[in-house]
């Protein structure tokens, strides 16, 4: 046994806190879109919106830390470089947690999309993140000649997380803030790489599972499965222009844009050729909750990565562009599949820790279902509000009147945004309780 | 050697597979790397013709951005939707300066009275009024 230390569950316990927490929060703001009075002056949507965003965004990367932390030293036989190390790490990214969300409750803002807390507390955020890379790199040492895919996928998430940081903070420089084109365009593709980045350190994590589950090495070497890996690493990188389509940049951007993301049809291909099996696998692998997780990710990835393809033609996108379908493709991104692995990569630790829910199964099958089944209601409201959106922007409806009309599909979200909250509050309760446990076992 | 002949080939090919990766990964950083400046620079100049940001402007994006004006307002598609897309608002049909002004100074049914400033209206009324005109010159050009 290996992992006498805790702090990887410190941070796995702070991630299903940050889920429970931004999913409360994203419910307050599906409330204020029915009930335009619900909270206004005390938390108003421009509070609600960023605690929703930050407390999901940090649920992503701390599971994901959280299981990187506990499964290097898995693969290395040894314990983390520094402990003392991640444990600073993990203060520091408490610390910062708290001060955003007081700055967020307080109204005091820096006011960029999905990053809207003040500036200054992006250089205690990266300092983190070096903290993290720091320790990463000393523990694994990756020989990337040799490395599985899951390794290749890790590196990459660290790296481009801390280029497209970076990156995000460019418009404190005139060159870019004074050149409203030139600001827009930089932040969609920082922000592109920065969701790729952390696709890379949840994917590689599913990888990772299913290697352990499987017993099957085979495939993390594989040469398909790297040539998979580079064209999902070119779509970090190049596929972000189809977010501008409507920004008066250079053309190049955009066609280069549309090029990439149309290769995403041999990912789809691959997933609609490899089905069978896949569906084979999920019923042999059922009664084990990890795979059960994984199975639903493989689903969403399918529906998700449809609609990414779609909205990625110009002609589909000129019309879907700033509606409810560009959000159903991010929640179906974040819920429906990063979600879905980060909780089978949890299960998977808790598996390794005591069969704690030997018990508690029921509860949470039930807590699965009731998640995936309110998503997809959830996904497809948000797409009738973005089609409803689109004809009513045709007919130059007045926005007031349009927002009424679009009432029905907000009530169906926010009931089905409450199904997500109920479901993953049966998952994550008993499971947050169980991490608990073990950090509280680990002190004495 | 049957053992001999297959362990090299293993070889090999893990060898061969690994030039590939590397190769692979310093192709795509280059071509990374050049986009990137292209992005920079050419690929997001705006045309001779367009007006810069003046500093009445600049202070309105400032303020845009303390306020937290994307959660609910979107700027070339980029922020939130409970409230409607900004970037030609001063331009549209039955908005304009005036209404827009009037929206700011009280609120709305959804939106907060941010009790603003004379001042501060103006400063956000420039920085609209770029934002819209970055577009306008584009189709002019």
């Amino acid at each position: 046994m290996i992992n006498k230390n805790s702090v990887a569950f410190y941070f796995l316990y702070a991630s299903l806190i940050s889920l429970l927490g931004g999913l409360l929060f994203g419910m307050t703001g599906g409330l204020q879109y029915i009930l335009p009075d619900f909270l206004k002056d005390v938390l108003s949507f421009n509070r609600t919106r960023p605690l929703h965003v930050s407390l999901v965004i940090t649920w992503i990367f701390t599971a994901a830390a959280g299981g990187i932390y506990y499964y290097i030293q898995i693969i290395t036989g040894k314990k983390l470089w520094s402990e003392m190390l991640a444990r600073i790490h993990f203060i520091l990214f408490l610390l910062t947690g708290v001060s955003i969300l007081f700055c967020y409750l307080t109204g005091r803002f820096g006011g960029r999309e999905y990053f809207e807390f003040p500036p200054v507390l992006s250089i205690p955020m990266m300092l983190t993140w070096i903290l993290f890379a720091v320790n990463f790199f000393n523990t694994l040492k990756p020989k990337l000649k040799q490395a599985p895919i899951y390794v290749w996928m890790w590196c990459t998430g660290i790296i481009f997380f801390l280029l497209s940081f970076i990156e995000q903070y460019l418009w404190m420089i005139p060159w870019f803030r004074d050149n409203m084109i030139r600001d827009i365009t930089v932040q969609w593709k920082s922000m592109g790489a920065i969701v790729g980045s952390w696709n890379q350190l949840v994917y590689g994590t599913a990888f990772f599972i299913m290697e352990k589950i499987s017993g099957n090495t085979k495939v993390t070497r594989s040469p398909l499965t790297f040539f998979f890996y580079f064209l999902g690493l070119t779509n970090l990188m190049f596929n972000w222009g189809h977010h501008t389509y409507i920004v008066p940049s250079s053309p190049y951007i955009k066609n280069i844009a549309y090029f990439i993301s149309m290769t995403e049809l041999l990912i789809l291909g691959n997933i609609i050729f490899n089905w069978r099996k896949t569906v084979s696998e999920a019923r042999k692998n059922y009664h084990r909750i990890p795979y059960r997780f994984l199975s639903a990710a493989d689903v969403w990835i399918f529906f998700n990565l449809a609609i990414a393809i779609a909205i990625s033609v110009p002609a589909i996108n000129l019309y879907t562009h700033g509606t409810h379908i560009t959000v159903a493709h991010a929640m179906g991104a974040t819920i429906g599949i990063n979600s879905m692995i980060l909780l089978a990569s949890l299960f998977f630790i808790a598996e390794q820790e005591g069969n704690f829910f030997k018990n508690i199964s029921g509860r949470i099958n039930k807590g699965f279902w009731i998640t995936n089944i309110s998503l997809l209601i959830f996904l497809l409201a948000l797409i009738g509000a973005g089609i409803a959106k689109t004809v009513e922007l045709q007919a130059q409806t007045p926005f007031s009147v349009m927002m009424q009309k679009l009432s029905p599909y907000f009530g169906f979200f926010t009931a089905s945004g409450a199904g997500i909250l109920l479901g993953m509050a049966l998952i994550t309760l008993p499971l947050s309780g169980f991490l608990l446990k073990i950090i509280r076992n680990r002190k004495h | 050697m049957k053992n001999q002949v297959f362990h090299d080939s293993v070889l090999q090919d893990i060898t061969g597979l690994s030039v590939i990766k590397i190769f692979t990964t310093l192709i795509l950083l280059s071509l990374f790397s050049g986009y990137t400046y292209f992005v920079y620079t050419d690929g997001t100049s705006i045309p001779e013709n367009t007006q810069t940001i003046t500093s009445e402007a600049q202070k309105g994006k400032l303020l845009y951005q303390k306020l937290n004006c994307t959660s609910c307002h979107q700027l070339y598609g980029l922020g939130g939707y409970l409230g409607p897309d900004l970037t030609n608002t001063m331009s549209e049909n039955e908005k304009g300066e005036q209404f827009t002004k009037a929206i700011m100074k009280s609120g709305t049914k959804r939106m907060p009275d941010f009790k603003l400033t004379t001042n501060e209206i103006d400063q956000l009324l420039a920085y609209l009024k770029y934002v819209n005109q970055t577009t306008v010159q584009h189709y002019d050009q």
